[in-house]
């Protein structure tokens, strides 16, 4: 498992590893998803994108195994699957990075990587072999970490994410879920982070990027899924949109008919509203 | 497939890169890059430690010295022979209590039963040994059982049912002390018998080591310590690892030697090594080992560390969380006999009075914080060599234990005062 190996995809044309379809979620009398559909290939970084309490984290929940959808249909690799627990996701070759990290700041780099699943030799802990196994890791990921052996307590917010998601890696994943990877961090640091998602999709991993920031999701996005109010609310290849089309589906503007017209000449793959077919 | 990106230039302000550039082919390099090599690079990475509050051990090593000039200075039986000896036997009662709370501190959380726990289980024992004639071995047995089988009550408590430590063990430590008064009956004293096997082990001249033994295991722990290091270097060597340099062992070995020979030889001038306080080292080895070396080990320090995160990469929390009550209180339990064992009798006072606060004390001096996940078990033993040595020098000084107690309370707010400060240290340091 040193998740060194993957098969890099033809990038994004593939048929999709994860799909999700007609997903709905209701918490009490709230609809928090109705009718929902997601998908993800191979090799392509999809952003998804709402307003505060569009749906995005019940979504990406449901995905994860957090919070199992009330219906609808998911398809892993072809297969219809059920997600009824975080464990479920993670052995299909689902990982969450979550906001919080979940990372132990008392901790070494190291110890951070293996939680849970350290490297036994006759029933001790392999420090040597999770060492040399971290550096690998880190090094073709090209990830700026000062060392495996500081404490996450000393690093910075984008190193810290560099570790989470490094750590997500170690279960060879085939989808990753990030949540706001770059929320609270600076420039550089953001670039660093939005580099090694790059670097992710370049070793074929289909890739979930939960943002606020448009400029982020449109530097590294393949596509952007918008949603509005629990519903789809649109659907874009970066690339043939510019940010205004997408704050438009994200706030509902595009709900009126100038807005939808303008929207249709920018090739827009699926207007609002609309589209439960696939 | 490894996409060897070039570093951005607006990283520039940033560590170096994990094989970066600067890496020779073939040779990982990272790790310690912090550390330069040779001497000047060990100094500069001890003045690092200092300013970020990385203190480790340093502050009670001081503090050890000062306090033996202090009571060598107010008299000077303190260091001699006879009564080091002395407080080699006083020590591993507390300390192995105090073993048992660095483990409890390290989950962030505290146990206030542990004094109550060490009279209780001395009061076990000496009904089950005394009045009911049991085998000695079988009575420490089911005493420690009764330590074992409170501290899975508190366990089950606490997670379970979701009471907060502090308060499952300030109620046991009412109740545990009431059950030892109700065990002790009518007298409520038992002296255990002056030349049974228990007192001869922890009072009477049997209870020493013989002198060539004491130097021929001290010799025997330096060599392990060097081969165990060795060997670690070699693997890292062979993985590519930076590893510690072979004459770093060597010395590091021989100065634990030399110390270790030393004591017995400082002891070996009166009556030798109690074998109490072979217990009490084994325990605190065994103890490191366990915490460094094992999965478990690094569960407890990950659940001290950050419990949701712990949860989340799937560690079965709450079973070892109760496991460390469950130890905790079974080194409670073995403090309180060995402290029997040295009184040769077991009393309504047993493990009251000062037992609590020193064993606490031992552990936080000794470098163990307070908010979780950092310390060591050797903090058991470095804070037991400071309570030890500030209990001794106030009794030979004949203090009334009010300023006793005043002096060891004021000696634990000054060690958590340490702690918070180097805390805050860490924090502005980004540690």
């Amino acid at each position: 498992m040193t998740a060194t190996v993957q098969e890099p995809s033809p990038a994004a044309t593939g048929t999709p590893v994860l799909s999700l379809s007609g997903i709905n979620k209701r918490f009490g009398a709230v609809r928090a998803l109705s009718d929902v559909q997601f998908e993800v290939r191979l090799g392509e970084v999809v952003a998804l994108v709402g307003d505060n309490g569009a749906g995005k984290s019940t979504l990406v929940k449901v995905i994860a195994g957090v919070a199992p959808a009330d219906d609808g249909e998911i398809r892993f690799e072809g297969h219809a699957v059920t997600i009824p627990t975080p464990h479920a996701a993670q052995d299909l070759g689902i990982a969450t990075v979550f906001q919080d990290l979940a990372l132990c700041d008392n901790l070494d780099v190291v110890a951070n990587l293996y939680l849970g699943r350290e490297v036994l030799r006759g029933g001790l802990m392999n420090e040597v072999e999770m060492e040399r196994r971290s550096l690998d890791l880190l090094r073709q990921l090209a990830a700026k970490i000062p060392s495996v052996r500081t404490r996450v307590a000393s690093l910075s917010g984008g190193q810290r994410q560099v570790v989470a998601i490094s750590r997500s890696l170690l279960g060879e994943p085939k989808v990753v879920i990030l949540d706001e990877p770059t929320a609270a961090l600076g420039v550089a640091q953001t670039a660093e982070v939005l580099n090694l998602v790059e670097r992710l999709r370049e070793r074929g991993l289909g890739i979930v990027l939960i943002s606020h920031n448009l400029a982020d999701v449109f530097a590294v996005a393949d596509r952007i899924v918008v949603l509005r109010l629990g519903r789809n609310g649109g659907e874009f290849t970066v690339g043939e949109v510019d940010q205004e089309d997408v704050v438009a589906a994200i706030t509902g503007a595009t709900d009126n008919v100038v807005a939808e017209r303008a929207a249709r000449r920018a090739h827009v793959a699926r207007p609002a509203g609309e589209g439960t077919e696939s | 497939m490894s996409d060897r990106t070039v570093v951005p230039p607006e990283d520039e302000e940033e560590l170096p890169a994990v094989g970066s550039a600067a890496a020779v082919p073939g040779v990982p390099t990272d790790e310690r890059i912090f550390r330069r090599a040779g001497l000047s690079g060990y100094v500069d990475d001890f003045l690092s430690r200092l300013r970020t509050g990385e203190l480790g051990s340093l502050p009670v090593i001081f503090g050890l010295v000062v306090i033996v000039i202090v009571f060598e200075s107010l008299n000077s039986v303190f260091l001699h022979a006879d009564n080091l000896v002395s407080i080699a036997q006083q020590i591993p009662s507390t300390g192995i209590i105090a073993t048992g709370v660095v483990l409890v501190l390290l989950l962030g959380e505290i146990d206030l039963s542990i004094g109550s726990v060490s009279g209780a289980a001395a009061a076990i024992l000496a009904v089950l040994n005394v009045n009911q004639g049991l085998n000695p071995v079988l009575a420490i047995i089911l005493a420690l059982a009764g330590g074992a089988a409170i501290g899975l009550l508190h366990g089950l408590v606490f997670t379970k049912l979701g009471v907060p430590s502090f308060v499952v063990t300030l109620a046991g430590l009412l109740i545990w002390q009431g059950l030892q008064l109700r065990i002790l009956g009518g007298t409520g004293s038992i002296n255990l018998p002056p030349d049974g096997p228990l007192v001869k082990f922890g009072q009477t001249d049997n209870a020493f080591m013989l002198n060539t033994l004491a130097y021929v295991l001290s010799a025997v722990v330096a060599v392990l310590l060097f081969l165990s290091m060795a060997r670690e270097a070699a693997r890292r060597r062979a993985a590519g690892l930076r590893a510690r340099p072979v004459a770093e062992i060597a010395v590091r070995s021989a100065l634990l030697f030399v110390l270790l020979a030393v004591v017995v030889y400082v002891l070996s001038r009166d009556r030798g090594v109690p074998w109490t306080l072979v217990v009490f080292l084994a325990l605190v080895v065994v103890v490191d080992f366990v915490l460094r070396r094992t999965r478990y080990g690094r569960a407890v320090y990950a659940i001290g560390g950050n419990i949701e995160a712990a949860r989340r990469a799937g560690l079965p929390v709450d079973r070892i969380r109760i496991s460390i009550f469950i130890l905790t209180s079974t080194l409670a339990a073995l403090g309180g006999l060995i402290g029997a064992f040295y009184q040769g009798a077991v009393d309504q006072a047993t493990g009251s009075g000062d037992t609590l606060v020193n064993s606490i004390a031992a552990a936080v001096i000794g470098g163990t914080s307070l908010f979780g996940g950092r310390g060591k078990a050797t903090a058991a033993l470095l804070g037991m060599l400071v309570i030890g040595a500030i209990s001794n020098g106030l009794l030979l000084e004949s203090l009334s234990s009010s300023l006793r107690y005043m002096i060891t309370g004021t000696v634990l707010v000054a060690s958590v005062v340490i702690d918070s400060l180097a805390r805050r240290g860490r924090q502005s340091a980004g540690r």
